[in-house]
């Protein structure tokens, strides 16, 4: 059994998105209690949340745009930038907290104290671009803990996978002139679904190219489109790269029950993907793997897949089991 | 929408009596596939095409069975031995709606933009039609398209809008496309947000058919005769 950090806290949830959103506590709540009933907490090391120090945040984000959030956060605005991105007065916090769990987890797997780790934090943040918030997101927690692994800990490549169903602009964007941090994302086509990029030729940009890969996947695809996409695109390329450490983008909205795309995936899918993430770790990083939530919004599947996804890490799969 | 404000201004071009060879270096370096080509009086007199070059002139003069002679002779060939003389032009009033369908019509990948007096004033190519209507589609911007299947009937516009802004949703644009069946059309807002679940069942609940996104499409190819 794997050393698997959990990071969940209660102040995840004080990020109010208003009664109709899809981005809303209780998705946190579905998975704590996934995993939870499939009793797999005692296994799990509690990560605690802290908030991140401004430093590590101005690694991604502009100096005007992190003012920007804070201000219009505390003085009550209820959109940052975009109806999409409702905010509280608690979001500005929530979101610090949540970046700042991350580096915590990220800082226990580099200290040898955890194997792994599933930060199960809100507000999300691959979408969230270093001067403006988009998606439902505002800080880039995936982004800030990339740099945190370069900066603080000298990890000299860095391998993010997201298989959120949307591509992770904001992420893709940070690092596309970077050769050190390899990004690669399967997500619903860009002219499909939100937020529009991500496309086959999206490679990455002057030094940063060919360490940029996308594999978009056509609506209605499920399980087997994932494999054989995975297989061609990603594997090969993190042989080539051989990443120190691995940052996961997680998302459970590709799941075939969850309404906001058209993708088939079943729980095993989801299964299948994180046992071959798992084998790529352990063969390359050390089993260093760090994953963290963005999207997934199917409430009733949440708990399975939550509970799934740890088991996978902890390398206890026949603890949870899949319903598909 | 005119030719005016999308073409491109700065026009590199060549003279009747240019050499072909130095016509063809010049579209390599900078990348271009049209050269149109203009009098001292800066008229235009006609244009070459990158295929015009690579029909008079072998890919490299220097290799097979060319000898001296026949490099000679490659050497003496000018623009005005293979350029199309008075070629099809538009004004820099026509507007873009023009260029599709002359560009439609008339099979060409350019069309130099010529003022009253004959005088070139730029070019339009198929890629400045294409980055006009990226614009116009608004892909560069983050969004969700949908794809509503509405009958051909005064009113359903406004039902789906009004629908769409309740949700307090932006639109990027709306294309609307004929639809196989008779009295139906595709309707394709491109919707400014990540959202788009709840709006989703809410135009179902109001009796619109969302298509299956492998369904879409914006046209058919002409039927063959």
């Amino acid at each position: 059994m794997n050393r698997t950090g959990f990071l969940y806290d209660q102040r995840y949830l004080l990020h109010d998105t208003g009664p109709y959103h899809p981005e809303r506590a209780e998705r946190l709540q579905a998975i704590y209690e996934g995993i939870q009933k499939a009793g797999l907490l005692p296994h799990l090391n509690m990560i605690k949340a802290r908030p991140v120090e401004m430093k590590w945040i101005q690694t991604v984000h502009t100096e005007k745009y992190i003012r920007r959030f804070e201000e219009l956060c505390l003085a009550g605005r209820r959109t940052l930038d975009c109806e999409d991105n409702q905010m509280c007065p608690a979001t500005w916090e929530t979101a610090q907290l949540a970046a700042g769990g991350v580096l915590e987890a990220a800082r226990m797997i580099m200290a040898d104290e955890l194997d792994n780790a599933f930060c199960a934090v809100r507000p999300p943040g691959h979408h969230a671009e270093s001067g403006e918030a988009m998606g439902f997101c505002y800080l880039n927690n995936v982004a800030i803990a990339a740099r945190y692994l370069q900066m603080e800990w000298g990890v000299e490549r860095v391998g993010i996978i997201d298989f959120d169903v949307h591509h992770g602009n904001g992420t893709q964007h940070v690092f596309e002139n970077d050769p050190t941090v390899f990004y690669y994302s399967i997500h619903q086509h860009p002219s499909f679904t939100y937020p529009g990029t991500g496309r086959e030729f999206e490679l990455g940009k002057a030094e940063g190219r060919g360490f940029t890969k996308n594999s978009p996947v056509l609506p209605g695809q499920g399980d087997e489109e994932y494999r054989r996409l995975i297989k061609k695109d990603l594997l090969p390329a993190f042989r080539a790269f051989a990443p120190q450490v691995i940052i996961l983008s997680t998302g459970f909205d590709a799941h075939r029950d969850d309404e906001m795309a058209d993708m088939r995936l079943t729980t095993e899918g989801f299964s299948w993907i994180m046992r071959t993430i798992m084998k790529m770790a352990d063969q390359y990083a050390h089993s260093r793997l760090l994953s963290v939530l963005e999207g997934g919004y199917a409430l009733a599947r949440l708990p399975e897949l939550a509970a799934n996804h740890v088991s996978v890490l902890l390398d206890m799969e026949s603890a949870a089991g899949g319903a598909d | 929408m005119f030719v005016s404000r999308s073409m491109t201004r700065k026009v590199i071009t060549v003279n009747p009596g240019d050499s072909l060879l130095e016509a063809r270096s010049l579209m390599h370096q900078s990348k271009i596939r049209h050269l149109p080509v203009v009098a001292a009086d800066k008229r235009l007199v006609g244009i070459v095409t990158d295929r015009d070059i690579r029909s008079a002139l072998p890919l490299d003069p220097g290799k097979g069975q060319a000898d001296d002679r026949a490099r000679e002779r490659y050497a003496q060939l000018t623009v005005a031995d293979v350029m199309t003389p008075d070629p099809v032009t538009i004004s820099p009033s026509h507007t873009l709606e023009d260029a599709l369908l002359l560009i439609q019509e008339k099979r060409v990948g350019a069309f130099p933009v010529v003022d009253q007096e004959g005088k070139l004033t730029g070019i339009l190519s198929v890629r400045d039609l294409l980055r006009a209507f990226i614009n116009v589609l608004g892909i560069g911007q983050p969004g969700t398209l949908l794809c509503i299947l509405m009958e051909e009937k005064v009113g359903q516009m406004k039902r789906i809008v009004d629908a769409i802004t309740e949700e307090r949703i932006s639109f990027g644009s709306i294309l609307v496309a004929r639809y196989w069946e008779e009295d139906k059309r595709a309707v394709f807002p491109y919707l400014l947000t990540n959202n788009v679940a709840r709006v989703k069942k809410k135009l179902r609940d109001m009796g619109f058919t969302l298509l299956d996104p492998m369904q879409w499409y914006l046209d058919q190819l002409p039927k063959s005769d």
